[in-house]
This record gives C-alpha cells, sequence and structure tokens, in this order.
C-alpha cells in the first residue's frame, strides 16, 4: 500500500496539516503537498478510469504530463473539470471528485467496454456506426454522447476573474530548473532585462530531487543560492506558478500564471495570462521521462521511475513496501536506491539491457539490491493494483521466467525533452540515436522578425540530461540569447563537477520485443485514451503510414494530455510496423498551449458587463429609465422602442408611428456618424467619395448622398451638409463613421496624398435628436432662439444659433417623411437637451421613438436602409437611385465599375413596393419564385424581400424587395412562399408607400 | 503575432494595433479603362511564397498608412515605409537584396 | 448655458490603483503642417506650452499639446475656452491650410493613479510599461477600443477614449485595478 513515511519529503511542511476531501471522504495531508501526493499518501492509488475501457488508473506521473490522475475539482462557481492532480497544490478545503465512472470509482458499469475491448479497436467508431443507417440517429449517436467527453460540464457561472498582462523583456526564460536558471543568470549578468517563469511552486526541477554535488556543494543549496542571486538583480523577474503556454511569431510567448489555484480565499484574480514579447526565448523546458510498453502497464501501482522517486524525496510518500524497477538506461537506478535507502524494498531491477547499466548498477548491488540484465516484465497482474510482475527475457515472446510479488512498479523507457516550447512556432527537431529521442535541432530554429532564430534550448529540454552539463548548457544558452541581442555575454563562474558515466540507454518500444498479440493487446501507449500498442500496429497494417492519420484513427495523442507520455513510443511502434526508421515516420505537429489553460484567462476581463465594449449616447440613461427596449446596433444600444405598460415591442412601435405621424416623436441620432472633410481641395474630394455632384452644393444646404466602393456596391448613404466653402459635414449610417472616416483616410493617404484636404471623425463631439412631426416646428419655437421657420429654413437646408439656452446645430432633413428636424448639440449638452424637448413637447403628446419606428417610417416613405436593400452586391442603380449618380462627372468612386457589363445590365433584380394582397405580412428575407426549377431541382427565383413590416400608417403590411425586371411590372401579383408553409401573394407596387408627392415633409 | 514599425510614429507596436490593407503599389484605373487594366487592378494580385510589399493602417495609433516589405514564408521584416510612394525605396531593396538576393516581385527587383 | 454632463459624473474606483473619471475637459483635434512656424506659432500660443515633437505631450495645467500623428495634435484647454481657442486659431492661421475641430465632448478622460497605475494600464494596453515616462503619449487600445494615456505625474496616468466607450473604459480600468490583482513588477 502506499503510504506517508514519517521522515522525508522537502516540500512539505509537516507541522501544517490540511484537510480535503476526496470523493466525499475527508482527508488529511500538509502544506507543500499536491493532491496526488496527499491522495497516494492516504493509500488512495486508484484516481480515476479511463476514458474508452473504464479500466481502474492510478496517477503514473508527478507532473504536466500526468493522463490518469485528472479530477472534477471545487464546487458551484469554482467548479471545473479535468484538473490534474499532479499539478494541483493541496489547500485547506479542496474538494475533487474522480471522473468518467458510475456509480462509483471502484464498482463502474462501464467498465463492460473493458472485457469488450476486443471488439472496441482502433477505428471501431468508423467500422461500426454505419450500419444499419436509422441506427445512428437513434442508437449510436445518443449512447456515444452519453459516454463523450470526461469530467463533467460546469453548471453554474465561474465566479472568478481573469485578467492580461503585456510584458516585454529581452530574454524570457521558459522553466526554473538548473539550466533554466543558469541561463537567466548570464543573460541578467549580460545586461539583458529578463524574466523567468516556473509552472511549478518551487524551482530547481530535477536538481533538487536528485542531488549531487555542484562544485563544493550540494545540488539543491546551488539551486537555492541561484534564486537568491537572481531575486536580488534589478533586471530580473521572477515568475513561478506560471507555465510558458505558447511560443508564437515575433517572440510573442505566453505566460499562464495560476495566482489563486493554491489559496482560492485569497481576493484578486485566479489566472493572469501574461503576452509577453521576447527578444529571445530560451526554453529550459526540461524533460519527460517515457513508459514502458508492457502488458498490464497501467495497473495502479506502476509509475513512472523519477516519478515515484518525486513523491519519495518530495513528499516523503512511499508509492508501495516492494518496488520492481524495470527500465532500458541508468536514471532509474536512482530510483530503486532512493527506495532501498528510505528502508522499503526493491526485489529486482529489470534492466532491459542484455549489457545491463553502468557505474550506478554497481551501486545498487552493493545496497544488496538484485540486479537482471537482459530482462523484461511480461506481464503485471492485479486489477485495482498492482500484486505481481511475470518476468521474461526481453529478447524473448514473453515465456515467464518467475513471478514476483510487489505492489508497485518503476518503469523507464528512457527521456523525451519537452521541445513543444521550441516547435510551436517552427524549430524542427532532430532524432537524436544515442539517447533514442528527438531534440532541437539548433541549426533550424523558429525565426523571428528579423529572420534569425529566437529560441534557444537549454539543460534536458535540449537532450542534455547530465546535471552539470546542463548547467553549463544552461549558460551557453544565455550566452547565445544575448549576444543574438548584441550584447556582450558576461562570464558567468561555473562550478567544477563531474559528468556522470552512464551506460547507453538501449531503445526499448516494446517489452518483451516479440511480445504476442495477447500481451500487446494490454500494453498501453495512450493511457487517457486507451490506446494500446496492438492498435497502432492495427493502424498500419490498414494503411494508415502518415503519423498524423494514425493519430486520428486511433486517437493516439489527442487527449487532454496531448500525447506527453504517448506520442514518441506511440510513433516507433508505428515505424517498426512500417519498418522505417523514426526520424523518417516523424512527428505529429507540437501546438500551443503546452497543457490546458482556462477559457478565463484567455478571456482576460472581456466577460460579463465588459464582454465588449457598448456604446452609450449621451440621453442612455434617459432611455434605460424609460422603457427603452434595446438593440444592438454595432457595438452602439440603440432603443428598439419604449415599452410602457404591458404592452409588446409590436404594440410600442405602432404606438410611436402614429403619435409621431400625427402631432409629434424625438429619436436619438447622436449614434449617426459625423464627418468634417475640410480644405481647398474638399469640394474635389467629396466628388470622388460620393456618386453625386456635391461641389455644386451651396453653404447651408444639404443634400443626400450615396458612396460606392471602387467595385461599384453601394457602402454607404446619408445626407451631407455644406457648412461653409470649404468645409463639409457627411453623416453616415450608425456604426459606419470609424468605417467610413477609414475609407475617406485610406484614399486621402494612398492615391490622392497632395489635395489639401483633412477629415475629422466628430460623430461623438455631437448629441442629436430627430424632431419629428407636424408639430416639430412648434416646439421648436416654443424652446425660442434661432428662426426655424419655412421661409427662412426651407427643407434641406442647414442653420445654427441658439436654440433655447443650447448651441445647436439645426438641418431640416426628414427620414421618416413629415416635417421634421435634426438638432445637433455638443454631447455633454445631450442629456439636457432631450429633458428641454420633451418637456415642451408634452402639450403635443410628445412620443420618443426608436429604431424600429424609424424603420418602419422609412419603408413607408421608400427610403432605403443600408444593410437591408444593400448587402455588398447592390449597386445604387438596382435602387432606382440612378438621380442621386451624377453624370456629368468624369470620375467617382464606383463609377468604372459600374460600366461592367453585369452591372449595367437590365437583367439584374430591382427595387420595387411589394403590398400583399391579403394585408398580411411577408416574412423576412422570402424569395420571389418563378416557374421552373433549376440543375439542382431547386425552384427558380425572381426576386427577395429586403425590408417587410407591419404599417400602422397604412394598416397593412408592406415591403420592399428586389425583383427581376421590377419597375416594368407594376400590379402584377407574385409569389413569396414562406418557411411557414404559407405563400404570400402580393402586388408590385412603388416602394414609397406614403406621401408619394412629399407634401409633409415640405410644410 | 506579427511586431511591425509605423514609420509615421516610429511606434513598435503588436499586429493587434495595426490592420492589414492588401498589396501594395496598386495603379488605380479609373472611368475609360479598359475592361483588363480594371481587372487587373480590381482583382489581380500577387500570392508569393517569400518577398511581398503589402500596405498596413496603424489603426490603433496614429491612423496612418504606411507599407512593409515582409516574407510571407518566413513572416521576416525587412521594412515599413511610406505609403505616399510609387515603388519602394532604394534602401528598402537593398535590404531584401542582402536577405533574398535575386528576388523580384511584380515590376520590381 | 444649459447643464453640462460629462460621460460618468466622475465616478471613482479605489483598488490597486484609484480610476476615476475626470471630467469635461477642453480638446481640439488639429490638423495641419506642424512644421510651419505659423502653425506651431499658433498653437503654443494658445496652450502656453512647448510644441511637442513625435509621440511628444507637453501639458501644464489644463493646458497641453499631444502629437497625434506628423499632421495631427491634439491641443487641451479648459472645457468652457475651447470654442474662443478655434477662434483664435482661425485669427492666427488665416489662408493657411488647416483643420481644427472641437472634441472635447466627444472625449471621456479618466485619471489612474497610484503605486500600481502602470500595470492597470499594462493589463489592457500592448505597451512596455516599463519605459513608458513622462512627456510621451501613447495613442494603442486598452483591450478592444481605441485609447490614449500619457503620464501627468509620477506614477499617475491620464487616459483618453471616445465618450461613448465611457462606462467600457471604467469597467476594464476597473477590473484591472481590482484588489488583490497587484503584479509587482514595475519600480
Amino acid at each position: 500500500m502506499s503510504t506517508r513515511l514519517t521522515t522525508g519529503g522537502a516540500r512539505i511542511a509537516r507541522n501544517k496539516p490540511v484537510t480535503f476531501t476526496f470523493n466525499g471522504k475527508t482527508l488529511k495531508g500538509f502544506e507543500g503537498d499536491t493532491l496526488a501526493s496527499a491522495l497516494l499518501a492516504n493509500d488512495q492509488m486508484l484516481m480515476g478510469r479511463s476514458f474508452k475501457y473504464h479500466r481502474p488508473r492510478g496517477v503514473v506521473a508527478s507532473g504536466a504530463e500526468e493522463p490518469n490522475a485528472l479530477m472534477n475539482m471545487g464546487e458551484g462557481g469554482k467548479f471545473e473539470p479535468n484538473q490534474r492532480a499532479t499539478t494541483t497544490e493541496l489547500f485547506d478545503g479542496l474538494v475533487a471528485q474522480s471522473q468518467n465512472h458510475w456509480p462509483s470509482l471502484e464498482v463502474d458499469v462501464g467498465v463492460v467496454n473493458n472485457a469488450m475491448a476486443r471488439f472496441l479497436p482502433a477505428g471501431f467508431y468508423y467500422k461500426t456506426f454505419t450500419f444499419p443507417k436509422f441506427a445512428w440517429k437513434h442508437v449510436y449517436e445518443p449512447i456515444i454522447r452519453k459516454s463523450a467527453g470526461l469530467g463533467k460540464a460546469p453548471t453554474e457561472r465561474d465566479v472568478d476573474t481573469y485578467e492580461h498582462f503585456y510584458f516585454f523583456a529581452d530574454v524570457v526564460v521558459i522553466g526554473g530548473g538548473i539550466a533554466g536558471l543558469q541561463a537567466a543568470k548570464t543573460a541578467a549578468l549580460s545586461g539583458a532585462k529578463v524574466l523567468i517563469m516556473e509552472q511549478d511552486p518551487a524551482w530547481g526541477g530535477r536538481a533538487v530531487v536528485d542531488g549531487g554535488m555542484l562544485g563544493e556543494v550540494p545540488a539543491a543549496d546551488y539551486v537555492s543560492a541561484l534564486v537568491a542571486e537572481l531575486e536580488g538583480m534589478d533586471n530580473v523577474t521572477m515568475r513561478n506558478r506560471m507555465m510558458g503556454a505558447g511560443v508564437y511569431d515575433h517572440g510573442y510567448v505566453t505566460g499562464y500564471e495560476r495566482l489563486r489555484d493554491h489559496a482560492p480565499e485569497m481576493a484578486g484574480p485566479r489566472h493572469r495570462l501574461w503576452r509577453i514579447r521576447a527578444g529571445q526565448i530560451i526554453t529550459a523546458t526540461g524533460a519527460i521521462e517515457r513508459p514502458l510498453s508492457f502488458a498490464g502497464n497501467d495497473v495502479p501501482g506502476v509509475m513512472l521511475a523519477a516519478a515515484l522517486r518525486d513523491y519519495l524525496v518530495m513528499y516523503g510518500v512511499s508509492v508501495g513496501d516492494r518496488v520492481v524497477v524495470v527500465t532500458n538506461n541508468d536514471d532509474a537506478y536512482r530510483t530503486a536506491i532512493a527506495v532501498k535507502k528510505a528502508g522499503l524494498d526493491v526485489p529486482v531491477i529489470l534492466d532491459a539491457r542484455a549489457e545491463g547499466g553502468g557505474a550506478i548498477a554497481g551501486e545498487a548491488r552493493a545496497l544488496g539490491i538484485r540486479v537482471e540484465n537482459g530482462k523484461a516484465i511480461a506481464k503485471v497482474t492485479g486489477g485495482k493494483r498492482v500484486k505481481s510482475v511475470k518476468i521474461c527475457a526481453q529478447a524473448g515472446e514473453g515465456g515467464v521466467l518467475e513471478e514476483i510479488e510487489c505492489d508497485a512498479v518503476a518503469m523507464s523507457g528512457g527521456f523525451s525533452p519537452v521541445v513543444h516550447l521550441w516547435s510551436h512556432c517552427g524549430g524542427k527537431l532532430t532524432w537524436d540515436e544515442e539517447h533514442a529521442m528527438f531534440r532541437p535541432d539548433a541549426e533550424r530554429p523558429p525565426k523571428g522578425a528579423n529572420g534569425e532564430g529566437f529560441v534557444v534550448p537549454a539543460g534536458a529540454a535540449n537532450g542534455v540530461l547530465d546535471m552539470g552539463v546542463g548547467l553549463a548548457d544552461g549558460d551557453h544558452a544565455g550566452r547565445l540569447a544575448v549576444e543574438a541581442l548584441g550584447l556582450k555575454a558576461a562570464d558567468a563562474n561555473l562550478p567544477a563537477f563531474d559528468q556522470a558515466v552512464e551506460a547507453p540507454l538501449a531503445e526499448v518500444w516494446m517489452m518483451p520485443q516479440g511480445a504476442g498479440p495477447k500481451l500487446r493487446a494490454k500494453a498501453w501507449l495512450d493511457y487517457q485514451n486507451d490506446v494500446k500498442v496492438s492498435d497502432v500496429q492495427l493502424a498500419a497494417q490498414e494503411g494508415y503510414e502518415s503519423v498524423e492519420h494514425t493519430k486520428r484513427y486511433t486517437t493516439l495523442g489527442m487527449a487532454t494530455d496531448q500525447g506527453k507520455l504517448s506520442n514518441i513510443n506511440g510513433l516507433a511502434v508505428l515505424s517498426h510496423a512500417l519498418d522505417k526508421p523514426i526520424p523518417a515516420t516523424g512527428t505529429t505537429t507540437f501546438r500551443p498551449p503546452y497543457t490546458p489553460i482556462s477559457m478565463g484567462s484567455i478571456a482576460g476581463e472581456a466577460r460579463g458587463d465588459v464582454f465588449q465594449p457598448l456604446r452609450r449616447t449621451p440621453m442612455h440613461d434617459w432611455h434605460e429609465a424609460n422603457g427603452a427596449h434595446w438593440e444592438p446596433v454595432g457595438h452602439w444600444r440603440r432603443a428598439y422602442c419604449y415599452l410602457q405598460g404591458e404592452e409588446t415591442p409590436h404594440e410600442a412601435v405602432s404606438r410611436e408611428i402614429l403619435a409621431t405621424r400625427k402631432s409629434l416623436g424625438l429619436l436619438d441620432a447622436s449614434t449617426l456618424g459625423k464627418l468634417i472633410v475640410k480644405g481647398p481641395d474638399a469640394g474635389k474630394f467629396m466628388d470622388m467619395m460620393y456618386t453625386n455632384m456635391m461641389s455644386s452644393l451651396k453653404p447651408g444646404k444639404c443634400r443626400y448622398g450615396l458612396m460606392c466602393s471602387e467595385n461599384g456596391f453601394l457602402s454607404d448613404d446619408g445626407v451631407v451638409v455644406r457648412l461653409e466653402d470649404e468645409s463639409f459635414l457627411c453623416h453616415t449610417t450608425t456604426g459606419g463613421a470609424e468605417r467610413i472616416h477609414a475609407h475617406m483616410e485610406e484614399w486621402l493617404q494612398t492615391e490622392w496624398w497632395d489635395w489639401e484636404v483633412y477629415v475629422t471623425n466628430v460623430t461623438e463631439q455631437w448629441a442629436q435628436v430627430g424632431v419629428v412631426g407636424p408639430n416639430s416646428r412648434k416646439v421648436l419655437e416654443k424652446l425660442g432662439g434661432v428662426d426655424v421657420s419655412k421661409e427662412t429654413l426651407a427643407f434641406m437646408e442647414y442653420t445654427q444659433g441658439k436654440l433655447g439656452a443650447f448651441d445647436a446645430r439645426i438641418f431640416r432633413i426628414s427620414f421618416a417623411g413629415e416635417l421634421s428636424y435634426e438638432i445637433a448639440v455638443p454631447a455633454s449638452q445631450g442629456a439636457a437637451l432631450w429633458d428641454a424637448l420633451y418637456e415642451a413637447g408634452e402639450e403635443f403628446g410628445v412620443t420618443p421613438y426608436g429604431t424600429e419606428a424609424m424603420h418602419v417610417m422609412r419603408a413607408e416613405k421608400g427610403f432605403i436602409m443600408i444593410g437591408d436593400e444593400t448587402d455588398g452586391t447592390i449597386i445604387p442603380q438596382d435602387l432606382g437611385l440612378n438621380w442621386a449618380i451624377s453624370k456629368k462627372k468624369e470620375d467617382f468612386l464606383g463609377k468604372r465599375a459600374q460600366k461592367r457589363a453585369f452591372m449595367d445590365n437590365p437583367e439584374r433584380w430591382q427595387l420595387v413596393g411589394l403590398e400583399t394582397t391579403d394585408g398580411s405580412v411577408i416574412p423576412d428575407g422570402a424569395y420571389c419564385v418563378a416557374e421552373g426549377d433549376n440543375a439542382n431541382g431547386q425552384r427558380n427565383v425572381q426576386g427577395r424581400v429586403t425590408s417587410t413590416y407591419y404599417s400602422p400608417t397604412l394598416g397593412k403590411g408592406i415591403a420592399m424587395g428586389l425583383l427581376h425586371d421590377g419597375p416594368n411590372r407594376m400590379g402584377e401579383v407574385v409569389s413569396f412562399p414562406g418557411t411557414d408553409g404559407k405563400s404570400y401573394e402580393a402586388k408590385v407596387v412603388s416602394p414609397v408607400f406614403y406621401d408619394p408627392d412629399g407634401e409633409k415633409q415640405n410644410v | 503575432m506579427l511586431i511591425l514599425e509605423c514609420p509615421y510614429c516610429g511606434v513598435t507596436g503588436e499586429e493587434t494595433e495595426f490592420h492589414g490593407g492588401g498589396e501594395a503599389h496598386i495603379k488605380r484605373f479609373g472611368p475609360g479603362s479598359s475592361d483588363a487594366d480594371f481587372e487587373t487592378y480590381l482583382f489581380m494580385r500577387e500570392n508569393p511564397k517569400g518577398v511581398h510589399f503589402e500596405r498596413w493602417r496603424h489603426v490603433n495609433g496614429c491612423g496612418k498608412w504606411f507599407h512593409a516589405a515582409r516574407c510571407t514564408m518566413t513572416l521576416e521584416v525587412f521594412g515599413t515605409y511610406s505609403a505616399q510612394t510609387f515603388e519602394p525605396p532604394k534602401e528598402i531593396k537593398d535590404a531584401i537584396s542582402a536577405k533574398r538576393p535575386g528576388w523580384s516581385w511584380r515590376e520590381f527587383s | 448655458m444649459s447643464e453640462l454632463r460629462s460621460a460618468l459624473a466622475g465616478a471613482v474606483f479605489d483598488g490597486i490603483a484609484k480610476v476615476q473619471e475626470a471630467g469635461l475637459c477642453g480638446m481640439i483635434a488639429f490638423r495641419g503642417d506642424l512644421s510651419a512656424t505659423k502653425v506651431k506659432n499658433a498653437v503654443t500660443g494658445v496652450t502656453g506650452v512647448d510644441m511637442p515633437g513625435q509621440r511628444g505631450c507637453n501639458v501644464g495645467g489644463d493646458n497641453g499639446l499631444a502629437w497625434m500623428s506628423p499632421d495631427e495634435l491634439l491641443i487641451m484647454v479648459e472645457h468652457d475656452k475651447a470654442e474662443l481657442v478655434l477662434e483664435t486659431l482661425a485669427k492666427g492661421l488665416k489662408n493657411q491650410h488647416y483643420m481644427a475641430e472641437n472634441v472635447s465632448d466627444a472625449r471621456a478622460v479618466f485619471t489612474v493613479t497610484g503605486k500600481h497605475a502602470a500595470e492597470v494600464i499594462a493589463k489592457l494596453a500592448p505597451v512596455d510599461m516599463s519605459t513608458f515616462s513622462v512627456g510621451e503619449i501613447r495613442r494603442t487600445r486598452l483591450a478592444q477600443v481605441p485609447a490614449a494615456f500619457w503620464m501627468h505625474g509620477e506614477n499617475a496616468y491620464t487616459v483618453v477614449c471616445f465618450r461613448s466607450a465611457a462606462d467600457y473604459m471604467f469597467g476594464i480600468l476597473s477590473m484591472a485595478a481590482q484588489e488583490g490583482s497587484e503584479v509587482g513588477v514595475f519600480g
């Protein structure tokens, strides 16, 4: 059984006990524990169930690579699934539940899949669910959906907050082991601004666990001194609990800092995503030990050798009393020695190498440990924990020589450098035959903005596994990085060290090498996704030669751990099955993030009220207080209508329209874009921007204008006012101001840069109110000031001056077809103007109206709306707007394009009005059908609806639409099938439904 | 995510401050031009693997348009320069030649 | 004169830094030939501060000049002086091609002050705040909206954005200044 030893455990504080619960059971651990070490200390070997076969699984690793010990963590608004027990720091009150089982971890019905494993091989999804056809929807899919996914989905909103942080450094070191710390020191001594991050709460990496001497001092002391030295340097920023998540173009690095996972009760953001720009990046990310592929290598109690050593040394936890060690390299001997020295038993070390280990093997033997060379594990017995191992010759097919009882197995298949961050942005790898590993190819680094490499690997991440050499490699990386930045590398005094003399590793991809089908089907490669050696071999046999295809067919490496333990073993098995060398098979692509990061950290501050900017007009608060039913228009919030009492939005819109047409309406038009175009060449420029002749507009006059793209398509419209001889005010659509401003600047800066014109966006300087209806003039006259009489301020004229207490610009323009004015005042006076107009209008029954009433009223008048009548493929000629296209002008944007054959073409659909024969409202987006079918057997179409409303003014449905040869078909009745099964019959009419002669707006 | 230097305000900023505007050095053809010229102007674009000239706007910044010479394969930036020019300036061309001898792009080399 | 309202009526948030809406400020968007002596004289004349260089920002009391682009300045004056300044500029720049628009009310202005003020900005803007200093202006984005900022003193920043985004800006600045969110990397 696994237990806490009475001594040892460099990380835990035995005087600080911590209480937590696992699957409802209350357990105890110590401050400094991880959840995994605390569970092991409580003899909780079983930590979860695998995804596909629901096999019992225990923890196999001690760090970020852990595939098995995934937990549903926390409760309510702090719940999060798939958290690795190995990287979860224990805190008082932690609540964890194991995943992927029912009804309980110990008794799981889903384990029936395990018995069926023979019938669920790789690709069984693709093979099984195709027949019979009906079964997919009714049988297979519901079952698959139920079993899909690991862990539970959260049901409550995340109560925590998250943030980003932008940071800049000359050198960013990822990984705070001995190589990273030394690299940071060398770079910092050379004068670089350095950031070093470590995903773990503690610095020093493996050196602290494995000990040894650096110069005259033990490794752990050396690390402490290095850390203290770095902490004392002004140009160094040190962050632990921060993982290098991704490396991207031009030195962009993301750092995932876990601020409150270990202390959730403290105020402040839970995670912080650092968005770092680095001159040079040093990846000192260490290496990950590989499992060995033998039958039963997933039984709880089988663990990576170095992980088992971690639990012993760092947390004082024994995984078992009798630990069998199986290895193909010297490193695992350290585990055997550590176990033995802790007073526990190592019945045997099985070294798959015929020649056995180096000096360290002698050391083990001297401690009385039995060492067997050329031996392997044929099989591990046990269900929910290890009972024994059956020993065989590695060279054979698995004939059992001996069975040894034990309760833990420490395995080591060699190490794989963590090359992920090196590879994220295109760093290439080379195959190191000697150590059987892919390591960074220094000749082919990822390249940055200047075309030079910007990532330097260091230490174990560079394939240098020896501690002393790793330290020197860290120094070397630091030097390379600062020299790439043009600095002179400073000399760091490195300690003298003895490089350990090791026997070479032997490639062992299958154990034993001749394992038969029965053993291969129980030799796990990918623990989390239940991919076995036999699955990869099956994929190869079925023709999946590319590693990327094999990955997807078998799901190898597609789990939340992204194959940190399985990828190299898997592709070695694939290579052997294909009879290709491993480098020829290649690796799958390493993509960020290195381990999963929280969605919250990616979103940062962008959630809740500030998920996105909501733009507010100066009168926003009044609308809010007076029943506004909001509508998003771009990022703006506009009132769709104002609800009174129990009325529906539809009823409110009708009320607002009737009241406005009868007497007086108010519209907050502040969102309309307002651009000032000024300069000696302003007239010339306006003529290019608009289809209309704008240079002939007289100061004080207004003109409705159209803007097209060079492609000829209508892009915006609005009223242009000539303020002065050299100055125009251009109104754009709501939300169009930035776009049109950019459009104008683009032409001025990149085509006509010699023209003397300036443009400024003054949209938000002005609050603008539409005063609309037969009584609008009376209200303005009541406020007093500027003369707004018919004689002084005619339709389409502009004036400015005092309106009551306000500095106002007054435009006599109309979008509703009534007598109306738009009053603009500085935004700081907007709310007061609205109040004044409302108060003055009360005797006329003033009615504020929203965007929907505005839309309906403009449709009643046959005015087009950008985005309704246009969709980026519509030219003004389609909409009967030829009158607004100057024929005198030689050039304007879009003119040439509109001469193209398919633009200047009577076959194009044209704007018409549509009046349903029964008064109903045609559904939005309905198409007008024609006779016959097209080549696809679909009904031919001859037009479509662009705007459709119930008109309270006319008491019936009205619509505008585009129809083939429309203007020549007045009076004809055409059909619009709805998605409701009904067909809507409509008469083709003029689009101007209301006051066709414009008498009402001209009074 | 790229970093670019705006030649107008001198800021070296990340891509989120900028907005890409497609190919640079395009000659406008207006009314009276042939269909072929107009088609080339409006639609025909280079799609090189390697040296490319682009327009960018410092949209979250000084608002100015500028040009960038860039490698589409390695994302190396050879230089940025004013948008108010008909061709890449000599120092930009030299910078490219130093890194990509024998390069050519449309009529430039 | 009617009642004048800034976007947020001086809203305040106190956390690891103090965030405050600064009320109405006089601002004029000025475009013209910044190298012309006439222009220099006119804009320094109305503000009483020195002409700023590239990305420079010179502030004295309510008055200031900020370099916005090679042909644009932001002229800062008292809110109720802006119209008067426009007239003065018009007199001084007769026959000169320029543009001056009162944009005082198109803006919302905030101050972010306190020991961690720079960190609050660095959580939102892709700018190296460790090297940012008094006398500079930076036009950039804060989270999702365009903004500009400069230092008006030690650990004191002025942030300007569009008035319609005031509520959003106050929200993100307050979020970035929440208690317990010190980063601890500057100074």
